[in-house]
């Protein structure tokens, strides 16, 4: 026998020398984050420390602005744009829920009752994504115009009376209220909600449905403690990739509502683009900035998921 | 790429591996004849598969040296060393065909003209209908071959086979053993066979290093192994054993040792350590060496053997041999394998017998180890 | 007994999807038919008669078909950045330990976790304050930063998934690290790549909202129907909806096709 264990205790205490890996293999990693790190932080970070220092100066466009350290500007945006804050919580929020309530039968059909057909419906899920969403949401004026056909069929079923007296519409008119806008706003960020949804139920084994069943579970309970929980992944991101775009939107308000529908998103962009006053604007967008990560980190805090991306 | 003019053998001096704090390998020398069939055994996280992957250059030991033969190559990167591995669940191309998979390491040492190469790599192995197929269109057993023709075609000096066979079914993995063996014996390019399959290890190779908590425990062939585990681990992890606390009575060139009043023999030789009157010993023996017979025959069994008297606890017959547990005062759950030439129909559960062997039969271990190692750790084999 | 009730009730999942397809739908359905139309004012809202003329003339408004181009441009060339930047830091994320993981990852996630206009905004105090000219070049910096997230998530699944021993196959089997990396890696990676790729591609394309912020003068394809949108919304914006979309959707279903029948051919 040519070969020999060494001795377990021996601590190879002169022995061979103790090999590192190259400094040049240990720096790749680093190359490798360098030019895109060095984007996100001089186009992503820097501008927040910008937006920062904006935020707390004072003066005017013609006579310059300066950094006087004026966080009163934070109070009085505040204050003085609550309603607009609690207006694009609401709409945001009521869209989301529109949009999980409308979404999950969809993912539900595509992923488990489609058979053959599940890559079309896919494909019409996403295809909208490719015509210009401005121009999409441009056809809502049309499908919601005063006296067309949709206007007329809600308001003979009486949908409108229950709006209207939830005060999301007034009278006969859907467009130009709070109704038309959380409709564009669902919209628009349904595939957000309907994708993740769809990939989280895609990944359920339908096996666990027949085993619920299997031990005396009806379908809805089924639904309850086995397909629902199990998708809950899904539901998390789905809700947070159409919540936070919706509480910063400002396009729907724009074109489908009115002066009383204005959203902070709307504040933000005309106090930026048309007003000037910049540490205002600067103010508000870090509210809301502040307002939605708060609201994430309890809301994923709360649904237990952290590895969402 | 190979010289096989030169010495081929692998050898491993000091080489160890830290994870951090964590130690995978202690410093180990190992050599590897050239052309031998050479499987690392043991339990998962045992570390020898960190030792076959320092062996490739896919891991850099921590300290020591591998040389091939007279040639260091400790530092030299894996597309560097003549030596190839067979990967656990095979890590083939999924996006090349079979062809492009076993021409790979070909053409990337600049060989135009594989075509002929390929070809008789696929007959070797017996795939030339897939060539164009691609790896997932193939069942475990035909990735598992297309990974050897893979490796192979490029007359490595040594061969790395990690768990080759882990991810087949028994019937299969049975079958890839003898065709393994079978291509070994016809290159005769040197294996190194990891595995956690005590029988693989021993059915293929003729050298088996046992490895447990980053050492190798014991090395040497497969039967001397079996027969002479100089460890409980050894013990338990080849086989199965039988180990029993005893208090050593006297130790001549004939050991007698007594436990809960039974005495046993064993010869001198056949112990791991030096035993000592009055001292500790583990006293083993496989289950196949252990005859069984009912209480009431005792006086039929021959002198000089060695006798423990108690009741079957257990029986459960698997076909060729039925299998005994058998709790004695001497040591609780005895095993005992008997031949099905014969059934004698008083062996059953409840019944006194008197188990005895051949004290030639009977090996000794250091008392001071734990008696259960080695048992736990073994994996299903199916 | 199969009563109305019973059938409705089980096929109420079904019903409930497909009417929100059916909202999903509904304005492209708008958008096709109302570029056919022959509206009487600036606005097309409202139906008048069947017409081909902006068919036959697209590129008939001013300006019009110059933002698209310049949509495409902007879209192409952030998505080659977008795609190479963010390839990179998801190989260093999954293949590599080193310190800082955790705030890569977090500066990762965060302009995905952010409501646009908060990026927009500040974005625009940047180049305010440093006196940056807004236009073309400011629009490009803008959507290579939003992209890049979008293309590190996509890109890191795919890598995630691979399993690490290719790549150890291929070192043993005589490939260096370029070759390695080019003839395993890469291709291996390829579909993360590519979906990355398209994401960021069409962010880029219908991005407004940054975009707005940060455009000066400079028109995109959705700045200009956000600004007829006020002024007179000619047909031909529906003529161009309309296209994308079938363009889209055959592009979709003929690659879906084609992997179908690569499925079939595959005999098991």
């Amino acid at each position: 026998m040519t070969a020999t264990a060494a001795p377990p205790q021996a601590p190879a205490p002169a022995g061979p020398p103790v090999h590192k890996p190259s400094v040049r293999k240990r720096l790749v990693p680093y190359w490798l984050l360098l030019p895109g790190i060095l984007w996100l932080l001089v186009f992503f970070v820097l501008p927040m420390v910008y937006q920062a220092s904006t935020s707390v100066q004072t003066g005017s466009l013609e006579e310059g602005f300066e950094v006087t350290w004026h966080f009163r500007t934070y109070w009085d945006a505040l204050t003085e744009y609550l309603p607009q804050f609690l207006r694009s919580l609401l709409y945001a929020g009521t869209a989301t829920a529109l949009c999980l309530l409308l979404g999950y039968p969809l993912a539900y059909l595509i992923a488990f009752k489609a058979g053959r057909w599940r890559g079309l419906l896919l494909v019409l899920v996403i295809a909208p994504f490719f015509t210009s969403f401005l121009i999409r949401t441009l056809a809502w004026k049309t499908i919601l115009a005063d006296g067309g056909p949709v206007v007329g069929a809600l308001n003979a079923v009486g949908f409108l009376d229950v709006t209207s007296w939830l005060g999301m519409t007034e009278g006969d008119r859907v467009l130009a209220t709070p109704l038309a806008v959380v409709c564009g706003l669902t919209y628009n960020f349904l595939p957000f909600m309907i994708l993740p949804l769809y990939s989280s139920l895609e990944r359920i084994d339908t096996r666990l449905h027949e085993a619920a069943g299997d031990l005396y579970a009806r379908p809805a309970t089924v639904f309850r403690k086995v397909t629902f929980p199990l998708s809950m992944p899904g539901v998390v991101s789905g809700t947070l990739l159409t919540f936070i775009p919706a509480s910063g939107d400002y396009v729907n308000a724009e074109l489908l509502g009115s002066t009383d529908t204005r959203m902070i998103g709307n504040v933000i962009q005309s106090q930026y683009l048309r007003i000037l006053d910049y540490p205002t604007a600067a103010a508000l967008s870090f509210i809301l900035m502040a307002i939605v990560l708060i609201m994430v980190t309890i809301y994923i805090r709360r649904a237990g998921t952290e590895d969402l991306v | 790429m190979t010289d096989k003019t030169e010495g081929g053998d692998v050898r491993l001096s000091g080489i160890s591996k830290h994870y951090g704090t964590f130690t995978a390998v202690h410093p180990l020398d190992l050599t590897v004849p050239q052309g031998s069939f050479f499987a690392l055994l043991g339990a998962s996280g045992c570390g020898k598969t960190t030792t076959l992957r320092m062996i490739a250059g896919l891991e850099e030991p921590s300290t020591g040296t591998v040389h091939l033969g007279d040639r260091e190559v400790t530092h030299l990167p894996p597309y560097k060393r003549p030596v190839n591995t067979v990967f656990q669940s095979y890590a083939l191309f999924p996006h090349l065909s079979i062809f492009e998979n076993i021409a790979f390491g070909l053409r990337r040492r600049g060989i135009k003209s594989v075509k002929k190469q390929v070809e008789e790599m696929l007959e070797l192995v017996q795939l030339g209908q897939f060539a164009q197929r691609k790896p997932h269109q193939l069942s475990g057993g035909q990735q598992q071959r297309v990974a050897v023709a893979r490796a192979l075609i490029n007359h490595p000096q040594v061969l790395l086979l990690d768990e080759p066979l882990g991810a087949l079914d028994l019937k299969l993995r049975r079958q890839m053993q003898l065709e393994l063996k079978r291509i070994q014996t016809e290159v005769g390019i040197t294996f190194v066979h990891v595995t956690h399959d005590q029988e693989e290890a021993m059915t293929m190779a003729d050298t088996v290093a046992v490895m447990n908590g980053g050492r190798v425990e014991q090395l040497g062939a497969p039967a001397e192994l079996y027969e002479n585990p100089r460890t409980t681990f050894v013990a338990n992890f080849l086989g199965t054993s039988n180990l029993i606390e005893a208090s050593v009575e006297s130790a001549g060139s004939d050991v007698v040792v007594s436990a809960s009043g039974t005495t046993l023999r064993l010869p001198a030789t056949r112990c791991s350590t030096t035993p000592r009157a009055g001292g500790k010993l583990l006293v083993g023996v496989r289950p196949e060496k252990v005859s069984l017979v009912p209480a009431e025959e005792e006086n039929a069994i021959a002198a000089g053997r060695n006798k423990i008297t108690g009741r079957i606890a257990a029986s459960s017959f698997i076909g060729v041999s039925t299998q005994f547990v058998v709790d004695s005062p001497v040591c609780a759950e005895l095993e005992v394998y008997v031949q099905n030439i014969e059934r004698d129909a008083r062996l059953v559960p409840g019944a006194e017998v008197v188990l005895h062997w051949n004290p030639e039969h009977t090996f000794g271990l250091d008392a001071a180890q734990d008696m259960e190692a080695g048992i736990e750790t073994v994996e299903e084999s199916a | 007994m199969r009563t109305p009730l019973t059938w409705l009730r089980r096929n109420l999942v079904v019903i409930a999807g497909l009417g929100t397809l059916a909202y999903m739908i509904l304005p492209n359905v708008v958008v096709t038919v109302f570029s056919f139309n022959n509206p009487s004012g600036r606005f097309n809202y409202a139906w008048q008669e069947f017409s081909l003329d902006a068919w036959k003339d697209p590129c008939g408004v001013a300006d019009m078909c110059g933002s698209l181009g310049l949509s495409l441009q902007i879209a192409l060339w952030s998505t080659l950045a977008a795609t190479a930047l963010g390839t990179a830091i998801a190989f260093a994320l999954v293949r590599y330990r080193f310190r800082a993981r955790g705030a890569v990852n977090s500066l990762i996630f965060l302009p995905m976790a952010m409501p646009e206009i908060v990026m927009a905004a500040s974005l625009l105090a940047l180049f305010l304050n440093m006196g940056i000219q807004l236009g073309f070049w400011t629009i490009l910096i803008a959507h290579i930063m939003f992209c890049l997230s979008f293309v590190v998530a996509a890109v890191k699944a795919r890598v995630l998934s691979m399993d690490p021993r290719l790549e150890e196959a291929a070192r043993d089997l005589y490939a260096g690290p370029v070759q390695t990396f080019l003839r395993v890696t890469l291709p291996i990676a390829a579909p993360g790549i590519a979906a990355g790729a398209l994401l960021s591609f069409a962010l880029s394309f219908d991005d407004f909202i940054i975009t707005n912020f940060n455009s000066g003068n400079t028109v995109t394809f959705p700045m200009f129907v956000w600004g007829s949108a006020q002024r007179g919304t000619p047909v031909q914006i529906n003529v161009i909806g309309t296209a994308m979309f079938v363009i889209a959707v055959l592009v979709v279903l003929a690659g879906q096709m084609v992997g179908n029948r690569r499925k079939k051919a595959q005999p098991k």
